[in-house]
């Protein structure tokens, strides 16, 4: 036990010593969350948009100043005729042209019903999509407005209920993807780091040439970055709660523990990758290549998995991180309990155990 | 006998690392496998430190199989590999208190052993081996492979890199060692070295060329050796080498170690040659074989 | 004879440390020239200065004519460099190396032709002109190394540790190259902390503590320290 705890002081020793390797620990999960956060996003901002006014009466006033009070767009042009709105895009501030067809309040009042048109730059057919659903939301507020008071008012209000994330706020659908792949990087990564450095060394020969076990070495080498893993996903959980105001919903017990068994997961890879590789580059390499991109591409993280192709569909089931990420929405999100995720857990289980069996059974007692 | 190797082999894909290597060392004794880079001293070491399983052969450390008793073996012997470079952010003190740990011992427990070479390095002690000088880091590395009381020491290539002024005070070290009876194993590519061992054994491509001691080692030098000198070194050589009596015409710092294939040949002849291509200032003179000019001889 | 080294108080300081302090020395041309010292005497130090890539902090300093301070651009064009740490690309074949070098110096590519066919024919290398480096033993690199750093005809090689772990055969072909390199005229300056090597220069200098302590022929000075050989005498100097 004397033994043990020796190694681990001497791992916490090098962690704590290395900035680069503390950098990664503490600053990258606090500068993910932040860029997914604020920067990342797909909500809209300050957009500028110009508005073409065939009309220019009370109705349209009223749609343009509520437009241009929103916090979402900025007005940057009025123009007159619709050969402009060529031009006015081509210029590349605008994002979006709004039209008011002629006599837009009369149709409005008469035929119970107005045409408004909004042609957005769809060079990036997101956030034209975004920008186009925004200036809808706020015409249509505009209408209902207008038809208060008047009982049988032409009232087409479309109804959408957003569900889990009624705001649409991007950052919810990130936190347990980004929450994933620090864990990834600092477990899986790091160890397996820390393991081919001690080859590269020379170290690693003179442990082998000593009483301690196989099984000493590789706890020695996991227990310290277990207990950073929960720091760091104890930090993620504490900035999306109090910066971004993220409610989790279900229970933070069984949250704690599902996120200790993927790290685990974790480390057992990282473990596997040192047996394979024999210096930190390589380390570095498969375990950028093959966790992270997956882990980012194929997890559900950034693309739903629905939508790839049925070949993709079929391998991510093999990424401990699509598990994971489906468990920690349902949690975070959902606030579903543990009847709802058994079967992912237990396929989380299993590959860890397998993992776990498959590095001990590499580690080599020797060199070769 | 302390390590006993017998007809020892080992393969790396197609290069023949070691090739029916046998020799043995007694108790206390300094043994120095000498050889170039590549010679396979580094996997002869693997294969008595444990940490690699020979094609063929037997090897025993400390009575103890290599490959059996390998755990036995793991707690009795010392070992610094050859580029071995110790925990470079941890402080002088921290490494030797982690290898201390890890051979299940404390530094008080056998400081009595390594006293004399880590007095040197104490006043360093709180400084990260990372920091220190080629020299020092060699005397840290030797305390850490010495902290568990072993039987025996495998040293390879540990003055590889550093000022002769740390290598002279790296092999008193070894001789004070020798005498509290731990039995030494080192490797070294450098000839002026092999003096220092009791016995040596020549390696090269895998293949063990001679084993003696350094004295008797030079008796093996049947030809006589002449030392030459002249004004222009690289004439000389040429000279030398197109001269139809030559046999070996090997370069020596200052001069030119010259060996005839005729057992008796007049001296005389051989200036009157080099004067007449052009040389000035020759001398030449007998000279007594150097280890190196045995090692040449045997590997040539 | 010319001087194609000249160094007059040439001094280096980080910070408040001194690595060399005022040094002043000369290395006559086609001269093989040993520059010794203990590990953190400031050799390395000083040799990055000569070879124009860290900039003095005072003295005086010129190498192949050009001066340190204002000429490091021309000085790298006119010297060759080998270290044992960096020498070739052991991913590119033999030829490859030398072609690349070749066109780092700028030699036209009919002259890297004719410079490598020749090069291989010399160094016996015909039959794995296109073996990767790598796979070739470690004499081998080191003689193609020096050649390679021969190709563009520099009026001084600079060679850092040269022959460190080399069989002592090989080591001696590699002597018997540099033998003929400054018979041809070019100066070897050449800097290791291996004494056996410093026996085959024609002058030696020892460096201590940022200091020259000692600088003469090896004869002279193992007879003015009165020791059998290069090893005693730095064994002296270093230690006072």
């Amino acid at each position: 036990m004397k033994l043990f705890l020796g190694f681990i002081k001497k791992e916490f020793y090098h962690i704590l010593r290395d900035r680069r390797s503390l950098f990664i620990l503490f600053g990258m999960p606090i500068v993910q969350i932040l860029l997914f956060g604020f920067a990342i996003t797909n909500e809209i901002n300050n957009v500028n948009i110009a508005i073409l006014d065939h009309s220019k009466d009370v109705t349209t006033k009223k749609i343009i100043d509520n437009i241009s009070a929103s916090k979402y767009f900025s007005i940057n042009a009025f123009i007159q005729q619709e050969n402009d709105i060529e031009s006015v895009f081509k210029k590349g501030q605008t994002k979006a042209v709004i039209s008011f067809e002629k006599d837009f309040n009369q149709h409005l009042i008469k035929n119970g019903q107005a045409t408004v048109q909004i042609i957005t730059d769809a060079t990036d057919p997101n956030t034209a999509n975004t920008i186009s659903n925004y200036v809808n939301a706020i015409i249509q507020s505009q209408v209902k407005e207008l038809n208060k008071g008047i009982d049988k008012g032409y009232q087409i209000i479309p109804q959408t209920r957003m569900v889990y994330n009624p705001e649409l706020k991007s950052v919810f659908m990130f936190v347990p993807g980004i929450m994933t792949v620090i864990l990834m990087l600092v477990s899986a990564m790091m160890t397996s780091i820390s393991i081919t450095r001690e080859k590269e060394l020379g170290t690693m020969e003179v442990i082998l040439v000593s009483p301690l076990k196989p099984l000493q070495v590789i706890a020695g080498k996991v227990v310290p970055y277990i207990a950073l893993s929960v720091i760091n996903a104890t930090v993620i959980i504490l900035l999306s709660l109090f910066v971004f105001k993220m409610p989790i919903q279900g229970s933070l017990i069984l949250l704690a523990f599902e996120t200790v068994l993927f790290i685990v997961t974790a480390l057992a890879l990282g473990i596997l990758i040192s047996t394979i590789a024999a210096t930190q580059q390589t380390a570095m390499m498969i375990s950028l290549m093959g966790l992270m991109l997956p882990v980012i591409i194929l997890s559900g993280f950034i693309f739903p998995i629905s939508s790839m192709p049925l070949v993709l569909q079929i391998i991510s089931n093999i990424i401990p991180a699509k598990w994971f990420i489906i468990i920690l929405k349902a949690i975070m999100l959902k606030g579903v309990g543990f009847s709802f995720i058994w079967k992912e857990t237990l396929i989380l289980l299993g590959m860890t155990v397998f993992f776990i069996a498959l590095s001990i059974k590499k580690y080599k007692i020797r060199l070769e | 006998m302390s390590i006993s190797v017998s007809h020892i082999n080992k393969s790396y894909k197609d290069i023949r690392a070691l090739q029916d290597v046998s020799f043995e060392v007694k108790k206390g004794e300094i043994f120095g496998l000498i050889g170039p880079d590549g010679a396979g001293k580094t996997t002869l070491f693997r294969i008595l430190a444990t940490l690699l399983i020979a094609d063929s052969g037997q090897a025993s450390v400390a009575g103890h199989d290599v490959v059996k008793d390998y755990k036995t073996i793991r707690n009795c012997v010392g070992y610094m590999p050859g580029k071995f470079s110790l925990y470079q952010d941890l402080t002088v003190e921290e490494n030797l208190e982690f290898f201390a740990t890890i051979f299940k011992t404390t530094i008080k427990e056998n400081y009595h052993l390594i006293e004399d070479i880590y007095k040197q390095i104490e006043p360093f002690k709180t400084r990260r081996a990372g920091k220190l000088s080629g020299g020092m880091k060699q005397k840290l590395a030797l305390c850490c492979a010495l902290i568990h009381k072993p039987e025996v020491l495998f040293l390879d290539e540990p003055t590889t890199g550093v000022d002769p002024v740390s290598r002279k005070e790296f092999w008193d070290m070894l001789k004070r060692l020798q005498q509290k009876g731990i039995t030494i194993l080192v490797s070294t590519p450098y000839m002026d070295e092999a003096s220092l061992c009791d016995r040596i054994a020549f390696i090269q491509d895998g293949k063990i060329l001679e084993i003696d001691s350094p004295e008797a080692i030079v008796k093996h030098f049947t030809k006589t050796i002449y030392n030459l000198s002249a004004n222009n070194m690289y004439k000389l050589i040429e000279s030398l080498k197109t001269y139809e009596h030559a046999h070996s015409v090997y370069p020596f710092g200052e001069f030119v170690h010259y060996t005839d294939t005729r057992d008796v040949f007049d001296i005389d002849e051989l200036q009157h040659y080099l004067k007449n291509i052009g040389l000035n200032d020759i001398t030449i003179e007998i000279a007594k074989p150097t280890i190196e000019d045995t090692f040449m001889a045997l590997a040539k | 004879m010319e001087r194609v080294i000249e160094v007059e108080s040439l001094t280096k300081k980080f910070g408040a440390f001194t690595a060399v302090d005022s040094i002043s020395f000369h290395v006559k041309k086609g001269e093989i020239f040993g520059f010794l010292g203990a590990n953190g005497a400031g050799k390395t130090t000083a040799m990055k200065m000569l070879i124009g890539i860290s900039h003095p902090t005072s003295g005086k300093a010129t190498v192949a004519g050009f001066d340190v301070f204002t000429e490091a651009e021309s000085i790298k064009k006119n010297i060759g460099y080998m270290s044992q740490k960096f020498a070739l690309y052991d991913d590119l074949t033999v030829k490859e190396n030398i072609t690349f070098y070749g066109g780092i110096y700028g030699l036209s590519r009919a002259k890297i032709k004719i410079k490598t066919q020749q090069l291989i024919e010399e160094l016996g290398l015909e039959d794995i002109a296109n073996n990767m480096v790598g796979s070739l033993p470690l004499g081998w690199k080191q003689k193609l190394a020096f050649s390679v750093a021969l190709l563009h005809n520099p009026k001084i090689v600079f060679l850092d540790e040269p022959t460190g772990g080399v069989d002592p055969i090989t080591r001696r072909q590699f002597w018997e190259m540099i033998y003929k390199t400054a018979n041809q005229g070019t100066t070897i300056f050449v800097t290791t902390h291996y004494m056996d090597e410093a026996e085959y220069c024609d002058r030696v200098s020892i460096m201590v503590n940022g200091n020259i302590e000692a600088l003469d022929t090896p004869k002279n000075l193992k007879k003015q320290f009165s020791a059998h050989s290069m090893n005693d005498v730095f064994l002296k100097l270093a230690r006072g």
